[in-house]
Formats: structure tokens, sequence, C-alpha cells
């Protein structure tokens, strides 16, 4: 058989109201060779873990511009082991300050990202996390 | 942990994880759909077809919405979508429209991409559907994009196939396929508040008077191996698809779509026509496994050389492709 594909969950959780970074980003994870399931805006923490369960995903990739990361990531991060899929990669991506980088790297999100972050940075990380 | 038994006992991290194998036909995974076959055949499979942007998605949320709040039944959701030919990668994005659907621990929806081969994805589909199946799921909805034989092939999976169409796409009816219209239990017009309604109707009742009584798909040869298959009396009472206007934004004519189904369901069931499609189902099923089987013993016993030496002979005409094939066939059962 063809080698194991690469499945990410693309979210976007929180009420701001524009999702083109995340079609950018689903869009460049597919043309890597990834398959990308795609959620849509307003997603809930239990709808995205939810999601994710129901898709087995090894990764989930989490849009969020309205500065609730610190609300949001540590949330869907429990809900994830809550379903017993601690082994799923959570990366954030969005407007981030710098002082929040070592809380959510130490709550166990894999990459965080800026607005300014090149994809091909983004897909080598996945590519990595998922086969280490 | 990923057994058949947890699936059976409806896990839905084991559900999730035996999907994976088996969509990716790994040994774990064929191992498994021996144990869950025989739990299998209870579900009643409905297809959802049509070209990109009818409203399929939209029109499955609220086919599940309504089989959930009315019948209070189980309903399982395979959304497919197409590869990208070049990188092999996917944006599976129908579950922007089935939102309404979470947090209901009775609907579980799971996207497909179609990664390339056709045979492959109607197999990977079928494996799907089964392990569904054997899960406890009353209905198990497959959503497609109709574009062509793997349509027709997933259609044989069915056993009602909706096909979607939707006014302001194209010329009129351009988008239809007669091979589409073959295969259509049920035609739906989805989009019903959009002006040309009345048009892609009526576009569709000439089509479906010119095309009747169609050959259907799922009369398939039956003939294999000299056994004919079953006489049916499926031609005392022919089906003619019956045409549903739905708007699926808001739900509108979806509770009239849910009874043609039902009435198709009662008339496959008393013409004999469900005996006949699951028995050709399985048919086709059992045959691309016997093919893949012997073509792999094949391979086991007979080495490249040889198939090299034979594919080099036939190269310069020395033999052609029939002899060739019938030497390595003789050689290959030593
Ligand atoms: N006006 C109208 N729009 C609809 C209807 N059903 C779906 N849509 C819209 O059509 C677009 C495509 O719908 P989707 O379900 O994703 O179509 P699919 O590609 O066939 O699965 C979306 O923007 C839907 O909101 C309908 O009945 N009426
Ligand atoms: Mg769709």
């Amino acid at each position: 058989m063809t080698e194991k594909k690469i499945r990410v969950l693309v979210a976007k959780p929180g009420l701001d109201g524009h999702d083109r970074g995340a079609k950018v980003i689903a869009r460049a994870l597919r043309d890597a060779g990834m398959e990308v399931i795609y959620t849509g805006l307003r997603q809930t923490p239990e709808m995205i873990a939810e999601a994710a369960l129901q898709e087995d995903v090894d990764v989930v990739g989490l849009s969020v511009l309205s500065g609730a990361h610190m609300a949001l990531a540590p949330r869907v991060m429990e809900l994830l082991h809550a379903n017993g899929q601690s082994h799923v990669k959570v990366f954030l991506g969005g407007i981030i300050p710098d002082e929040d980088l070592g809380s959510l790297k130490a709550m166990g999100v894999t990459g965080v990202y800026g607005p300014g972050a090149n994809t091909e940075d983004i897909i080598r990380d996945i590519k990595l996390a998922v086969a280490g | 942990m990923t057994t058949p038994q947890a699936v059976l006992n409806g896990e839905r991290l084991a559900l999730a994880r035996m999907l994976t194998k088996v969509e990716n036909n790994s040994e774990e995974g064929r191992l498994a759909l021996m144990e869950l076959f025989p739990h299998t055949g209870r579900a009643h499979l409905i297809g959802v077809t049509g070209a990109p942007g009818t409203g399929k998605s939209s029109l499955v949320n609220q086919l599940a919405l309504h089989y959930r709040k009315q019948q209070n039944k189980r309903v399982a959701i395979v959304a497919v979508d197409p590869s990208s030919p070049f990188t092999g990668g996917a944006v599976l994005g129908d579950r922007v429209r089935m939102r309404d659907l979470s947090g209901d621990p009775n609907v579980f929806i799971r996207s497909m991409a179609s990664r390339g081969s056709l045979g492959g994805l109607a197999q990977s589909t079928a494996n799907v559907v089964q392990v569904f199946d054997a899960a406890g799921f009353d209905v198990v909805i497959v959503e497609t994009v109709g574009a062509g034989q793997s349509e027709v092939d997933i259609a044989r999976l069915a056993h009602t196939t909706l096909v979607v169409e939707a006014p302001g796409l194209g010329d009129d009816i351009q988008a239809i396929k007669a091979g589409i219209l073959e295969i259509a239990d049920i035609l739906v017009v989805n989009k019903a508040d959009r002006p040309g309604v009345e048009n892609t109707e009526k576009a569709l009742k000439t089509m479906l008077e010119l095309a009747h009584p169609a050959e259907r798909v799922f009369k398939h040869h039956g003939t294999y191996m000299g056994v004919a298959a079953p006489k049916s009396n499926l031609n005392k009472a022919v089906w003619i698809p019956s045409i549903q206007r739905t708007i699926s934004t808001e739900g509108t004519g979806i509770a009239e779509l849910v009874d043609a189904i039902a009435k198709h369901t009662a008339y496959l069931r008393s013409s004999g026509g469900w005996a006949l499609r699951e028995r050709t189902r399985l048919e086709v099923e059992l045959e691309a496994l016997l093919r893949e089987g012997l073509m792999n013993k094949f391979r086991e016993s007979t080495t490249a050389e040889a198939f090299e030496q034979a594919l080099e002979a036939v190269i310069q005409r020395k033999v052609s492709p029939w002899e060739a094939a019938n030497d390595l066939l003789k050689g290959s059962t030593a």
C-alpha cells in the first residue's frame, strides 16, 4: 500500500469572522500531500475535539485571531486527552504574543506560528512531529 | 484498543481508528472486516451524488437531522471529495455544512479523499460502509461528487441513490450525464428557492421520459461462472424515479424526500430488488477480491524475469499478448 496519509483538521475557533488564513494553510497542506479536513468558522472546542475524533486525525491546526488562544488551546487539548487522543499534535496559528509562547509549549502545543510564518516551515514541522 | 469487538460495543475512538485501517486496506483492517462481516446487512445505504455546489452536503445535513429527530435512527455519513491528482493531498470541506449535527453521539461523520484510484475508491468506501453497518448505524449516507465511473460503482453499494441537481448551474441540464440518470432512484432539485427551478425540473422530466425504462446498473450480469442470477419480478413494477424539490438551507421538502426514500425502500423490498442489490454488491466485491487474490498468487509464483521476457517477446511481435498470458499462467501453476 501507499504510505500512510497525514490527516489534519484545520479549525477556526472563536468568534472572529474571517477564515482566509485558515484556508490558505489548508490549501498549502493539501499541496504538500496531506488530507485536510476543513471545518469552517466559529467552532467550539467541543466541536473541534469531536471532529478530530471522528476523522482520526494526526494533527489539529487552530487558527485563532481573537486573542482567545490562552483559553481555547488548553480546552481543546484537554478534550483531546479526554477522548483518548493524546497522540494528536496541536499547532496554533494567529497573533500570539511572545510572552504566551512558553506556557503554550508547556501545555503541549507543538508549534506556534504568527501571521508572517512560512508555510514551508509549518509543513516541515508537521511532518517531523507526526513521524517523531 | 482498536478491536472489532470494541467497534461492535460502540466505542467511538475504536470506530474512528478502524475506519482508518479499512480505508488504508491494511492487513489488520482486512482481518477485522472478516470479523465484522456477520454483523453487517442491516443498515440502509443511501448514496447522494451530483455536481459540486448543488448542495449535497447541505442536503445530507438535513436528511441526517430528519432521521435523528423524527425517527431516532443512528446516522453515519461518509463524505468523499477528490484528491489532487498532482500532490495526492485533499481539502475535505463537507463538514462545514454539517455543523447542526455536532454534539449528537448518534451521528458519526467521516470525510474521505478519493485517493486517485477508481476501483480502489469503491472498495475502500465499501469497507468503510461495512464498518458503520456493523457498528449498528441504521442509516449510512455516502456523499460523492458526480463525475463518472466511480459514482456508478459507489451507487452499486447503495440501496437508494439520490442524484442532486440545482437550477442555474450552466445550460439547464448540461451538468447531468446520461449515466448519472441511470443510477438515480430519486432526483432532487435542490435550491428550489432559486430562479429556474421549473426549467431544471422540466429538463429532468424530459430526460427521464427519454431514458425509461432504462437498463439499471444494478442488473449486473449475474452469470459469473455459469451461474444464473435468480429471476426477479423487477419488471412487473418498474421504478420510475420521482423528482423532489428541496431547499436544503431551510429544510424545505426534506420530509417529502424522506417519504420518497421510504417508498423506494418499500418498492425494493416488495419487488425483490433489495435482495438483488445485496447480491450484486456482494458479487462485485467477491469478484474484485478474487481478481486481486489471483493476481497476487500469480505474482508469487512467477518471477519478474519471466514476466519481462514474455513482455519483451510481445513487444517484438514474436508472440501475441494472448499467447504470452497463457504461457505465463501455465508456467505459474507449476
Ligand atoms: N439558495 C440555496 N443555497 C443552497 C441550498 N443548498 C445549499 N446551498 C448553498 O450552496 C452552497 C454549496 O452547498 P454544499 O452543500 O456545500 O454543496 P455540495 O458541494 O454539493 O456539497 C453553499 O453555499 C450552500 O449554503 C439551497 O437549497 N438554496
Ligand atoms: Mg459537499
